[in-house]
């Protein structure tokens, strides 16, 4: 089928208006948040409902063409982009909050829904929805179930996995599954753990069941200022032991601090310190709160802070947040580029690895700003530079790869919330044996026996170990199988002009 | 050569036991994750039929078999980091003892699993038996970093890591957890802590389950934040009427303000325990299900446990049962036929209720399933992930029934 049969063929099912074909189209869906990779689609298909969804992925299939699904674009490790020979598929229209059930405290989604928009919605019942990662305002509840997406206030009440209870899927030969049950216990294996964090390689969710939690009627947002950076991830682990569980715990270097503060989202961090961490505290109720936060306090300056201010009231809160939230955004006044890591290390291991990435970044000359979720040991060392400089972006690749086999050295791992997508394939054979990452690809290809769904992410296929689970000769038959229904579909419908996969 | 010659070749002369199981079948008990996974390997090649079992005190030791291969000398803690709240134990130790050197060192498992105290943690994790805390502290698997587990074919496959977030690779505890082993032996886990908590306090009320019931919904309305909420049968109580028991953990200032909101929710009708009349409250209600023939779990929504109760007293009794109401968990133990379980699976599947079958007698088990009466889709997936893991059906495994 050539390139604009397949695109008649999906504009038959969700108009001529939600097919982009064009190259400038389809240049604008050519990079997500990290924009160090680019890949330009070959055809980029918006369905507005779970059938239509349905009808173009069983179009797909029946074709053998792959395809990407993708959300808002906001992702950081280049997850949702898809090559020439792909179709994206965008399910921003499938936007519609399904129900809110504030006794139960659950709510149903479509993988459109904005984050922000759902908590938005459930303000009114007193509720919110929980995990709020940095993008919460553009980025959608789908993408997030598809890398099981963090925020500052994980720390406490966890990242998406900890709130998804249960899923409609769409497979990537078109069948629907329902994964989980209504009220979050597992239906047999845990099939929602499992595909929640799999990067759109075992499906597409189309209705997204998930846990609301009361607004906190008490809150304390606290910010301390340390003179070395070693001293403010000591203090991070004083905190931990203290058993008062923080809601978020974060953490901002002096570079970012300067950057916040040159921007239009100067929050007020005193610019000669070396770090900051940035606290809340929150509960149900207002006594325990505040106690809670006077004992955090007295850690904090008994373990080098040298001062503690508390929020006075809501805007100062808000000032305070949005100086951290928008950090990433003030840190693209630095330079053209932006390298945005995330790797998680021990909250002990913080100290030694933050010393270890400033060597590092003297080491090859670069500015490395760290922002971070410091409670989690979640790390966000970014490095700032202009790729029109010859030689640097290797400079720049050379010292991130080091970076990252510091926090693996530490015990750590290569992401905590961003996934590993095309961006860091290469470093998943530092973390996963052969067999690991066979077994990994093997339970891919129970959802996706054909890996066509976001074809070439997440597992590097050539470290795999040879795993008997991918049995050679089920394949072939599957694929003779598959020829047969093919060839009986042209005969029945000789219209179609059904071609493999790179025929277009 | 013979099974239990070939087994003495590959792992030792002790890692054999060959009269200890009540039925005969040879009880290996390999010293390592290596060993698991090379015995596992021969299995494999030579067709034999394992059963895995840990302290043997939870799921009865009866399932039909080449072999028994026992966790037991897997019960090492190589690691307790207080300061990163993590630890790592090897499977085969009992959650008595793993739960004593975390207190040593001030940390925390917000596990109260059903059991005797000597179940072994591997146990826990693959049956993802979680108790009253799961309101408090969530279900099994929120308190996972990772787990290495070794396949039906012999292969050691690592799985999370030890940090606090983790998204490389697709999440395959998630699937060790509560899978039953049929996808592996679950050798090692790194697992999440707390701090121990400062304070640690449990009240009792005691009344009719209706006029309990309305009191859970009164404390949830006040937006109380128990570590346990739990309505507990009279015999499981061992009182004259139904229970509800609150537990509240953490700070002093945040438990003494959470039982100041619970007795101005409920005009102050909860008795407080002394210390050692909670811990001996919860250590019955948990052993009290390992003494009966049957155990299963159902998962509904909050606003569905009374009904989930009516439906359960109905058909199979109410005599050992304790819900979270909070959450819509409630966990069943008695004596009842497989037709009854049968029955039931099905008329919960169409309110869209899960039952997992937790403990039973292989017959029973055989014949039900751990699973079942799957929603849409489900069972292929199931099915495929299996061959995957278990190429060789290894394992006997009661994953689904007979049905």
């Amino acid at each position: 089928m050539t390139g604009g049969s397949l695109a008649a063929a999906l504009s038959e099912i969700v108009g001529a208006r939600h097919v982009r074909t064009a190259l400038p189209e389809r240049v604008t869906y050519a990079r997500d948040g990290l924009p160090t990779h680019r890949h330009v689609p070959g055809v980029v298909v918006l369905p507005g409902s779970r059938d239509e969804v349905v009808a173009v992925v069983r179009l797909l299939a029946a074709l053998g063409v792959p395809f990407v699904p993708r959300g808002a674009g906001t992702g950081l490790s280049g997850g949702a982009l898809a090559d020439d020979d792909a179709v994206l598929l965008v399910l921003t229209r499938l936007n519609r909050i399904l129900a809110i059930d504030p006794k139960n405290r659950l709510a149903v989604v479509e993988p459109g829904v904005v984050n922000v928009r759902l908590s938005a919605a459930a303000a009114p019942h007193g509720l919110l929805y929980s995990p709020d990662p940095s993008s919460q305002t553009a980025c959608t509840i789908g993408g997030n179930v598809a890398e099981n997406s963090g925020g500052p206030h994980c720390l406490k009440y966890g990242v998406t996995a900890n709130h998804v209870l249960s899923l409609e899927v769409v497979l990537a030969d078109g069948r629907i599954v329902q994964l989980g049950s209504p009220g979050g216990e597992p239906w047999g294996p845990d099939l929602v753990g499992l595909f929640v964090g799999s990067e759109g390689n075992f499906g597409i969710a189309t209705r997204i069941s998930v846990r609301l939690l009361p607004v906190p009627r008490a809150i304390r947002t606290l910010l301390a200022d340390f003179s070395a950076l070693r001293t403010a991830g000591e203090a991070v682990s004083a905190v931990i032991a203290s058993g008062i569980v923080p809601a978020a715990l974060e953490m901002m270097d002096q570079s970012c601090i300067n950057a916040v503060e040159d921007s239009v989202y100067a929050a007020g961090y005193p610019r000669d310190a070396a770090a900051v961490l940035l606290l809340e505290l929150d509960g149900g109720r207002e006594e325990a709160v505040a106690a809670d936060a006077e004992t955090i306090a007295g850690i904090l300056r008994a373990h080098g802070a040298r001062s503690v201010l508390s929020a006075a009231d809501a805007k100062q809160r808000e000032r305070l947040w949005q100086g951290r939230k928008k950090a990433f955004g003030a840190m693209g006044r630095l330079s053209r580029d932006l390298v945005v890591q995330d790797a998680v290390v021990p909250r002990s291991a913080l100290p030694d690895v933050l010393e270890a990435i400033g060597r590092i970044a003297a080491a090859y000359g670069l500015t490395v700003s760290n922002v971070f979720h410091a409670g989690d040991g979640n790390l966000h060392p970014n490095i700032s530079f202009d790729g029109r400089v010859p030689g640097l972006k290797a400079r720049v690749d050379q010292a991130s790869g080091e970076i990252m086999a510091v926090c693996i050295a530490a015990g750590g791992t290569i992401t905590g919330e961003h996934g590993i997508g095309l961006d860091k394939l290469r470093y998943m054979p530092l973390l996963f044996d052969g067999d690991a990452l066979a077994a990994m690809r093997a339970v891919r290809r129970v959802f996706d026996p054909d890996e066509r769904v976001n074809p070439g992410k997440v597992v590097p296929v050539h470290a795999c170990r040879e795993w008997s689970g991918l049995r050679i000769a089920d394949r072939g038959l599957r694929i003779e199988e598959r020829g047969r229904s093919l060839a009986q579909s042209a005969i029945d419908n000789p219209q179609s002009a059904i071609a493999p996969r790179g025929a277009r | 050569m013979s099974l239990v010659d070939r087994v003495r070749a590959l792992l030792g002369e002790d890692a054999v036991d060959v009269a200890a199981t009540r039925d005969g079948v040879p009880r290996v008990a390999p010293g390592s994750p290596d060993a698991v996974a090379l015995l596992l390997g021969t299995a494999r090649e030579e067709g034999w039929r394992v059963r895995v079992e840990g302290a043997g005190t939870w799921l009865p030791a009866d399932a039909p078999a080449d072999l028994a291969l026992t966790t037991r000398r897997l019960d090492k803690v190589p690691a307790i980091e207080p300061q990163d709240l993590s630890a790592t134990a090897e499977a085969g130790i009992g959650c008595d003892l793993l739960r004593q050197q975390l207190a040593d060192r001030g940390t925390w498992l917000a596990l109260d699993p059903p059991g005797l105290a000597g179940r072994t943690l591997g146990s826990v994790v693959a049956t993802a038996t979680a108790g009253p805390l799961r309101q408090g502290f969530g279900p099994v698997r929120d308190h996972l970093l990772g787990v290495t587990f070794v396949t039906g074919d012999g292969r050691l496959v690592q799985s999370g890591g030890r940090v606090m977030k983790n998204v490389a690779g697709y999440d395959l505890t998630r699937l060790a957890a509560g899978g039953f082993g049929a996808f592996g032996v679950i050798v090692l886990v790194h697992l999440r802590l707390r701090a121990l908590p400062r304070a640690d306090q449990t009240l009792v009320l005691e009344g009719s389950r209706e006029d309990l019931a309305q009191v859970a919904e009164d404390i949830a309305a006040a937006a109380v934040q128990p570590a346990a909420h739990e309505l507990m049968s009279p015999a499981l109580a061992r009182r004259e009427r139904w229970m509800l028991a609150v537990r509240f953990a953490g700070s002093a200032a945040l438990v003494s303000a959470e039982e100041a909101a619970l007795r101005a929710a409920t005009g102050g009708r909860f008795t407080a325990l002394r210390a050692d009349e909670a811990h001996a409250l919860w250590m019955r209600a948990a052993e009290s299900f390992a003494t009966r023939p049957v155990t299963f779990r159902v998962g509904g929504l909050p606003d569905s446990s009374d009904e989930l109760i009516d439906l359960l007293q109905h058909q199979v009794g109410d005599e050992w049962v304790s819900a979270s109401p909070g959450i819509g968990a409630i966990r069943w133990g008695g004596e009842t036929t497989v037709d009854r379980l049968r029955r039931l699976r099905r008329t919960l599947a169409g309110l869209e209720v899960p039952l997992t079958l937790e403990r039973a007698p292989w017959p029973a088990r055989a014949a039900v399933g751990h699973f079942g009466a799957y929603r849409e889709g489900v069972g292929p997936l199931v099915a495929g992930l299996r061959r995957t893991f278990d190429p060789g059906e290894a394992f006997v495994v009661a994953v689904e029934g007979t049905e």
